[in-house]
């Protein structure tokens, strides 16, 4: 890994009067719509790129909301429910003492989704001035996003499994909770978020700042 | 053309000359260290037979048993397909059709269009029909498809359950379990520049 910043200055493609395509790096000519090698939309726009972002992640956000506060787990052992939010299954571990499990779910469905909406919005707003984080450290940020939004969805897969397994009649049965539902929406609206997010605008507004 | 031989790169749009790569080095962004191009001799090949070995232990995996749960003499069998349909029941329905494609029909959807460009080339053919947008969908399918993800998911509900009942594993189980590793090996040999230019220079001759 580098971690100096390199700061020799680089013809880009915007300035060469191209424009480069996300998928394939092709360069064609500015204007072009539809790259000629793979066929992908061209589009390289500051204002485009930024209002999907922020669509998504305030989408995301709002979904997150009911996911918090309706149950994600239904279970009824011997004649009796209970309905378990996010946050009272993992006060339910503390209580049991297993800790480190509670953390461990703590982490994955609290503090990762939460963080995400964090870090894309810091990188949302980031591109319009620039930032103390140089663009590598920006750059690991993105792509740690990117890497990990996915794997958030394991919560429902979880509860798939669990609903999916544990039916044992009168003894034991678990039931989904529409929180799943809103969880599930939340991790992708998320996911658009981050895939809509341009990395090229961290370094464009370097560009600006150097002329 | 001259923008034949100049390539951009995808994170921060620096121009590069577009040179040939050797094959097992690896061609970082100068500006921003992405990795631009790491060919690797037989890549193409190897992904090849590593997405058809996904795709078999695939539908293996949706069609064994999976797992069984055994507590004081009571069980109870869930196949891939029981736990896809586990939202089936009321308004959560396109939950289930959430899950099962992107358990399994995505990810099978995403190893077939691998096959049918990757294929041809790495018998040295011109590409297939199509090749260049099945592949652009290839790439845009692999954020959604989540076979490994699930398998780490069912890790994650084996410990929950562990304590309270007995589990048993089915061979789908192992199938997934495969097919993460499967998964990671395809995915760490693809590289996306130099399908592409595989493609541009074949289709051309």
């Amino acid at each position: 890994m580098e971690n100096t910043e390199n700061t020799q200055h680089y013809l880009t493609a915007t300035e060469a009067g191209l424009v480069g395509c996300r998928a394939c790096g092709t360069v064609a000519p500015q204007g072009t719509h539809v790259c000629p090698c793979c066929q992908s939309r061209l589009e390289f726009s500051e204002t485009a790129s930024l209002q999907k972002v922020w669509a998504w992640l305030v989408a995301g956000l709002i979904a997150y909301v009911p996911a918090n506060i309706y149950p994600m787990l239904r279970t009824s052992t011997l004649g009796q429910t209970s309905e378990n939010t996010l946050m009272g299954g993992i006060i339910e571990l503390v209580h049991h003492g297993s800790y480190g499990v509670a953390f461990i779910v703590f982490f994955a469905s609290i503090l990762i989704p939460i963080a995400k909406f964090i870090a894309i919005a810091f990188l949302a707003i980031s591109v319009r001035k620039p930032a103390n984080l140089g663009n590598h450290g920006r750059l690991v940020l993105y792509e740690v996003v990117e890497f990990i939004g996915r794997w958030s969805m394991i919560d429902v897969f979880v509860v798939a499994i669990l609903t999916a397994l544990v039916q044992l009649d009168f003894a034991a049965a678990i039931s989904p909770g529409i929180a799943a539902v809103s969880f599930a929406l939340s991790v992708a609206f998320t996911m658009l978020a981050a895939q809509s997010f341009d990395p090229r605008l961290m370094w464009l507004a370097e560009n600006r700042v150097e002329s | 053309m001259i923008l034949d031989q100049v390539i951009a790169c995808p994170v921060c749009d620096a121009l590069h000359h577009d040179q040939d790569v050797q094959k097992h080095s690896i061609a970082k962004c100068a500006r921003c260290g992405t990795v631009l191009a790491a060919p690797k001799s037989g890549a193409m090949t190897r992904i090849a037979m590593l997405s058809l070995t996904a795709l078999i232990l695939l539908i293996a995996a949706a069609s064994f048993p999976f797992l069984a749960l055994e507590v004081q003499g009571l069980s109870h069998q869930a196949s891939v397909l029981d736990t896809i349909l586990a939202f089936a029941s009321g308004p959560m329905l396109p939950l289930s059709l959430a899950t099962g494609l992107l358990i399994v029909l995505l990810p099978a959807a995403r190893y077939c269009a691998l096959i049918y460009t990757l294929a041809p080339m790495a018998i040295g053919y011109r590409p297939a029909p199509y090749a260049a947008m099945v592949y652009t969908w290839a790439e845009r399918l692999k954020p959604w498809a989540m076979a490994e993800i699930f398998i780490i998911g069912v890790a994650v509900a084996l410990v929950k359950v562990s304590g309270l009942a007995r589990v048993e594993l089915g061979p789908a189980f192992w199938a997934f379990a495969a097919l993460l590793i499967v998964t990671i090996l395809t995915d760490s040999s693809i590289c996306r520049l130099t399908v592409w230019k595989t493609l541009r220079t074949r289709s051309t001759i």
